[in-house]
Protein backbone atom coordinates (compact mmCIF):
# COMPACT_ATOMS: atom_id res chain seq x y z
CA UNK A 1 0.00 0.00 0.00
CA UNK A 2 1.37 3.38 -1.03
CA UNK A 3 -0.08 5.45 1.79
CA UNK A 4 -2.33 4.77 4.69
CA UNK A 5 -3.77 8.29 4.81
CA UNK A 6 -3.08 9.48 8.28
CA UNK A 7 -4.59 12.95 7.95
CA UNK A 8 -7.02 13.85 10.73
CA UNK A 9 -9.36 16.80 10.43
CA UNK A 10 -11.27 18.12 13.43
CA UNK A 11 -13.35 21.20 14.14
CA UNK A 12 -12.92 22.00 17.84
CA UNK A 13 -14.93 25.23 17.56
CA UNK A 14 -17.12 27.07 15.06
CA UNK A 15 -14.20 28.97 13.57
CA UNK A 16 -11.37 26.46 13.73
CA UNK A 17 -10.03 23.51 11.81
CA UNK A 18 -7.20 21.37 13.14
CA UNK A 19 -5.22 19.20 10.74
CA UNK A 20 -2.91 16.45 12.04
CA UNK A 21 -0.70 14.44 9.70
CA UNK A 22 2.36 12.22 10.16
CA UNK A 23 5.16 12.40 7.59
CA UNK A 24 7.87 9.79 7.22
CA UNK A 25 10.69 12.35 7.25
CA UNK A 26 12.68 14.45 9.72
CA UNK A 27 11.06 17.76 10.54
CA UNK A 28 13.66 20.03 8.96
CA UNK A 29 12.67 18.55 5.60
CA UNK A 30 8.95 19.04 6.35
CA UNK A 31 9.65 22.61 7.44
CA UNK A 32 11.56 23.25 4.20
CA UNK A 33 8.75 21.75 2.13
CA UNK A 34 6.30 24.20 3.72
CA UNK A 35 8.47 27.30 3.39
CA UNK A 36 10.72 27.02 0.29
CA UNK A 37 9.05 28.12 -2.95
CA UNK A 38 10.90 25.62 -5.16
CA UNK A 39 9.57 22.81 -2.92
CA UNK A 40 6.08 24.26 -2.36
CA UNK A 41 5.59 24.39 -6.14
CA UNK A 42 5.94 20.62 -6.27
CA UNK A 43 3.15 19.65 -3.90
CA UNK A 44 0.98 22.55 -2.69
CA UNK A 45 -2.66 22.66 -3.81
CA UNK A 46 -5.32 20.14 -4.82
CA UNK A 47 -4.57 17.56 -7.55
CA UNK A 48 -4.35 19.17 -10.98
CA UNK A 49 -3.80 22.70 -9.63
CA UNK A 50 -0.42 24.36 -9.96
CA UNK A 51 1.36 27.10 -8.06
CA UNK A 52 1.74 29.68 -10.82
CA UNK A 53 3.35 32.14 -8.42
CA UNK A 54 5.05 31.41 -5.11
CA UNK A 55 7.01 34.07 -3.24
CA UNK A 56 8.09 33.66 0.38
CA UNK A 57 9.96 36.13 2.57
CA UNK A 58 10.58 33.86 5.54
CA UNK A 59 11.13 36.21 8.48
CA UNK A 60 8.88 37.68 11.17
CA UNK A 61 6.89 40.41 9.44
CA UNK A 62 7.82 38.97 6.04
CA UNK A 63 5.06 38.27 3.54
CA UNK A 64 4.20 35.48 1.13
CA UNK A 65 2.14 35.44 -2.01
CA UNK A 66 0.74 32.32 -3.74
CA UNK A 67 -1.27 32.17 -6.95
CA UNK A 68 -2.91 28.79 -7.55
CA UNK A 69 -3.99 27.94 -11.09
CA UNK A 70 -6.90 25.56 -11.49
CA UNK A 71 -7.05 22.97 -14.28
CA UNK A 72 -9.48 25.23 -16.18
CA UNK A 73 -6.89 28.04 -16.15
CA UNK A 74 -8.64 30.28 -13.62
CA UNK A 75 -6.56 31.45 -10.70
CA UNK A 76 -6.97 31.81 -6.96
CA UNK A 77 -4.62 34.09 -5.07
CA UNK A 78 -3.67 34.02 -1.43
CA UNK A 79 -1.31 36.13 0.62
CA UNK A 80 -0.09 36.40 4.16
CA UNK A 81 2.44 37.55 6.69
CA UNK A 82 4.62 35.59 9.12
CA UNK A 83 4.07 36.40 12.80
CA UNK A 84 6.39 33.85 14.45
CA UNK A 85 9.03 31.57 12.99
CA UNK A 86 11.01 28.95 14.94
CA UNK A 87 12.69 26.69 12.38
CA UNK A 88 12.22 23.80 12.14
CA UNK A 89 9.59 23.40 14.88
CA UNK A 90 6.86 25.97 14.51
CA UNK A 91 5.43 29.03 12.80
CA UNK A 92 2.42 31.30 12.99
CA UNK A 93 1.19 33.19 9.98
CA UNK A 94 -1.85 35.14 8.89
CA UNK A 95 -3.35 34.35 5.50
CA UNK A 96 -6.17 35.61 3.32
CA UNK A 97 -7.68 34.58 0.01
CA UNK A 98 -8.27 37.14 -2.75
CA UNK A 99 -11.79 35.74 -3.22
CA UNK A 100 -12.89 35.64 0.42
CA UNK A 101 -13.08 38.40 3.00
CA UNK A 102 -11.16 38.20 6.24
CA UNK A 103 -7.84 36.86 7.48
CA UNK A 104 -7.15 33.45 9.06
CA UNK A 105 -4.44 32.63 11.55
CA UNK A 106 -2.48 29.46 10.89
CA UNK A 107 -0.38 27.99 13.72
CA UNK A 108 1.86 25.13 12.67
CA UNK A 109 3.78 22.80 14.99
CA UNK A 110 6.16 20.04 13.89
CA UNK A 111 7.14 17.31 16.35
CA UNK A 112 9.78 14.77 15.34
CA UNK A 113 9.94 11.28 16.83
CA UNK A 114 11.94 8.36 15.48
CA UNK A 115 12.55 10.04 12.16
CA UNK A 116 8.85 10.77 11.65
CA UNK A 117 7.27 14.19 11.93
CA UNK A 118 3.79 15.00 13.18
CA UNK A 119 2.34 18.18 11.74
CA UNK A 120 -0.42 19.93 13.66
CA UNK A 121 -1.88 22.94 11.89
CA UNK A 122 -4.58 24.98 13.60
CA UNK A 123 -6.45 27.34 11.31
CA UNK A 124 -8.51 30.02 13.04
CA UNK A 125 -10.93 31.61 10.56
CA UNK A 126 -12.34 35.13 10.99
CA UNK A 127 -15.85 33.68 10.73
CA UNK A 128 -17.55 30.36 10.33
CA UNK A 129 -18.77 31.40 6.86
CA UNK A 130 -15.19 31.87 5.66
CA UNK A 131 -14.20 28.49 7.05
CA UNK A 132 -17.08 26.78 5.25
CA UNK A 133 -16.45 28.66 1.99
CA UNK A 134 -12.77 27.69 1.97
CA UNK A 135 -13.60 24.05 2.62
CA UNK A 136 -16.29 24.01 -0.04
CA UNK A 137 -14.05 25.56 -2.66
CA UNK A 138 -11.60 22.70 -2.11
CA UNK A 139 -14.35 20.10 -2.30
CA UNK A 140 -15.90 21.36 -5.51
CA UNK A 141 -12.60 20.49 -7.01
CA UNK A 142 -12.43 17.28 -5.03
CA UNK A 143 -15.56 16.05 -6.78
CA UNK A 144 -14.11 16.93 -10.19
CA UNK A 145 -10.95 15.10 -9.24
CA UNK A 146 -12.89 11.91 -8.57
CA UNK A 147 -14.48 12.14 -12.01
CA UNK A 148 -11.03 12.58 -13.56
CA UNK A 149 -9.86 9.43 -11.85
CA UNK A 150 -12.93 7.56 -13.04
CA UNK A 151 -12.27 8.76 -16.59
CA UNK A 152 -8.71 7.46 -16.36
CA UNK A 153 -9.88 4.13 -15.05
CA UNK A 154 -12.70 3.45 -17.50
CA UNK A 155 -10.66 2.75 -20.67
CA UNK A 156 -8.53 0.21 -18.79
CA UNK A 157 -11.46 -1.89 -17.60
CA UNK A 158 -12.27 -3.85 -20.81
CA UNK A 159 -8.58 -4.80 -21.10
CA UNK A 160 -8.61 -6.47 -17.71
CA UNK A 161 -10.25 -9.81 -18.25
CA UNK A 162 -11.56 -11.72 -15.27
CA UNK A 163 -10.56 -8.84 -13.04
CA UNK A 164 -13.28 -9.88 -10.63
CA UNK A 165 -11.54 -13.20 -10.08
CA UNK A 166 -8.24 -11.58 -9.22
CA UNK A 167 -7.55 -11.86 -5.52
CA UNK B 1 -20.78 37.66 -2.16
CA UNK B 2 -20.84 33.90 -1.86
CA UNK B 3 -18.54 31.76 -3.95
CA UNK B 4 -20.11 29.42 -6.46
CA UNK B 5 -21.46 26.23 -4.97
CA UNK B 6 -21.53 27.55 -1.42
CA UNK B 7 -25.30 27.48 -1.13
CA UNK B 8 -25.97 23.89 -2.15
CA UNK B 9 -22.92 22.47 -0.39
CA UNK B 10 -23.64 24.11 2.95
CA UNK B 11 -27.35 23.74 3.52
CA UNK B 12 -28.77 25.42 6.60
CA UNK B 13 -28.99 22.04 8.28
CA UNK B 14 -25.26 21.41 8.01
CA UNK B 15 -24.63 24.85 9.50
CA UNK B 16 -26.99 24.07 12.35
CA UNK B 17 -25.28 20.71 12.91
CA UNK B 18 -21.82 22.23 13.21
CA UNK B 19 -23.07 25.10 15.38
CA UNK B 20 -24.72 22.57 17.68
CA UNK B 21 -21.56 20.46 17.84
CA UNK B 22 -19.34 23.42 18.70
CA UNK B 23 -20.21 23.22 22.39
CA UNK B 24 -18.66 20.73 24.85
CA UNK B 25 -21.85 20.28 26.93
CA UNK B 26 -23.87 19.51 23.81
CA UNK B 27 -21.24 17.06 22.61
CA UNK B 28 -21.36 15.37 26.03
CA UNK B 29 -25.17 15.16 25.81
CA UNK B 30 -24.90 13.51 22.39
CA UNK B 31 -22.30 11.09 23.72
CA UNK B 32 -24.67 10.16 26.56
CA UNK B 33 -27.58 9.70 24.12
CA UNK B 34 -25.42 7.48 21.92
CA UNK B 35 -25.78 4.81 24.63
CA UNK B 36 -29.57 5.10 24.71
CA UNK B 37 -32.43 7.56 25.20
CA UNK B 38 -32.67 9.61 28.41
CA UNK B 39 -35.02 12.09 30.09
CA UNK B 40 -34.08 15.74 30.68
CA UNK B 41 -33.53 15.00 34.40
CA UNK B 42 -31.24 12.08 33.59
CA UNK B 43 -29.33 14.20 31.09
CA UNK B 44 -28.87 17.06 33.59
CA UNK B 45 -27.46 14.77 36.31
CA UNK B 46 -23.79 14.58 35.28
CA UNK B 47 -23.53 18.33 34.59
CA UNK B 48 -22.96 21.09 37.12
CA UNK B 49 -25.54 23.28 35.41
CA UNK B 50 -29.23 23.85 35.95
CA UNK B 51 -32.01 21.95 34.27
CA UNK B 52 -33.19 25.08 32.35
CA UNK B 53 -29.66 25.44 30.98
CA UNK B 54 -29.72 21.80 29.85
CA UNK B 55 -33.14 22.40 28.27
CA UNK B 56 -31.64 25.28 26.26
CA UNK B 57 -28.88 22.99 24.95
CA UNK B 58 -31.48 20.36 24.11
CA UNK B 59 -33.46 22.94 22.11
CA UNK B 60 -30.36 23.75 20.04
CA UNK B 61 -29.74 20.05 19.42
CA UNK B 62 -33.37 19.50 18.53
CA UNK B 63 -33.44 22.42 16.07
CA UNK B 64 -30.34 20.96 14.41
CA UNK B 65 -32.20 17.66 14.07
CA UNK B 66 -29.56 15.89 16.15
CA UNK B 67 -32.04 14.66 18.75
CA UNK B 68 -35.76 13.94 18.88
CA UNK B 69 -38.32 13.15 21.57
CA UNK B 70 -39.45 9.64 22.33
CA UNK B 71 -43.07 8.51 22.63
CA UNK B 72 -43.32 8.27 26.40
CA UNK B 73 -45.38 11.41 27.19
CA UNK B 74 -44.41 11.39 30.88
CA UNK B 75 -40.61 11.15 30.62
CA UNK B 76 -40.35 12.74 27.18
CA UNK B 77 -37.02 10.99 26.64
CA UNK B 78 -34.59 12.48 24.13
CA UNK B 79 -32.86 10.24 21.64
CA UNK B 80 -30.07 10.63 19.15
CA UNK B 81 -30.86 11.13 15.45
CA UNK B 82 -28.01 9.69 13.44
CA UNK B 83 -28.58 11.21 9.99
CA UNK B 84 -27.39 14.82 10.46
CA UNK B 85 -24.26 13.58 12.23
CA UNK B 86 -23.56 11.23 9.36
CA UNK B 87 -23.99 14.10 6.88
CA UNK B 88 -21.60 16.34 8.81
CA UNK B 89 -19.04 13.54 8.99
CA UNK B 90 -19.34 12.94 5.25
CA UNK B 91 -18.81 16.65 4.53
CA UNK B 92 -15.63 16.68 6.60
CA UNK B 93 -14.48 13.38 5.09
CA UNK B 94 -14.66 14.79 1.56
CA UNK B 95 -12.53 17.75 2.63
CA UNK B 96 -10.09 15.38 4.32
CA UNK B 97 -9.70 13.32 1.15
CA UNK B 98 -8.84 16.39 -0.96
CA UNK B 99 -6.17 17.47 1.53
CA UNK B 100 -4.86 13.93 1.90
CA UNK B 101 -4.24 13.84 -1.87
CA UNK B 102 -2.25 17.03 -1.49
CA UNK B 103 -0.19 15.58 1.35
CA UNK B 104 0.50 12.37 -0.57
CA UNK B 105 2.33 14.48 -3.14
CA UNK B 106 4.29 15.96 -0.24
CA UNK B 107 5.12 12.39 0.94
CA UNK B 108 6.67 11.66 -2.45
CA UNK B 109 8.66 14.90 -2.36
CA UNK B 110 9.92 14.16 1.18
CA UNK B 111 11.07 10.69 0.11
CA UNK B 112 13.06 12.33 -2.64
CA UNK B 113 14.54 14.95 -0.27
CA UNK B 114 15.60 12.22 2.17
CA UNK B 115 17.51 10.41 -0.61
CA UNK B 116 19.17 13.64 -1.77
CA UNK B 117 20.23 14.39 1.79
CA UNK B 118 21.69 10.89 2.28
CA UNK B 119 23.75 11.29 -0.88
CA UNK B 120 25.00 14.80 -0.28
CA UNK B 121 24.79 15.06 3.51
CA UNK B 122 23.49 18.00 5.44
CA UNK B 123 25.15 20.58 7.59
CA UNK B 124 24.13 19.80 11.17
CA UNK B 125 23.08 22.65 13.42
Amino acid sequence: MKNTGTLKVTMPTDREIVLTRVFDAPRHLVFDAFTKPELLKRWFGPHGWSLALCEVDLRVGGTFRFVLRRPDGTEMGMRGVYREITPPESSVHMESFDDYPGESQVSTALVERGGQTTLTATVLYPAKEVRDAVINSGMEHGAAESYDKLAELLPSIPARENSEDAA
Amino acid sequence: MQPKGYEQLTPARLDATFAALADPTRRAILARLASGEASVTELAEPFAISQPAISKHLKVLERAGLISRGRDAQRRPRRLEAKPLAEATEWLERYRRVLEGNFQRLDALLDELKITEKKHGRSKH
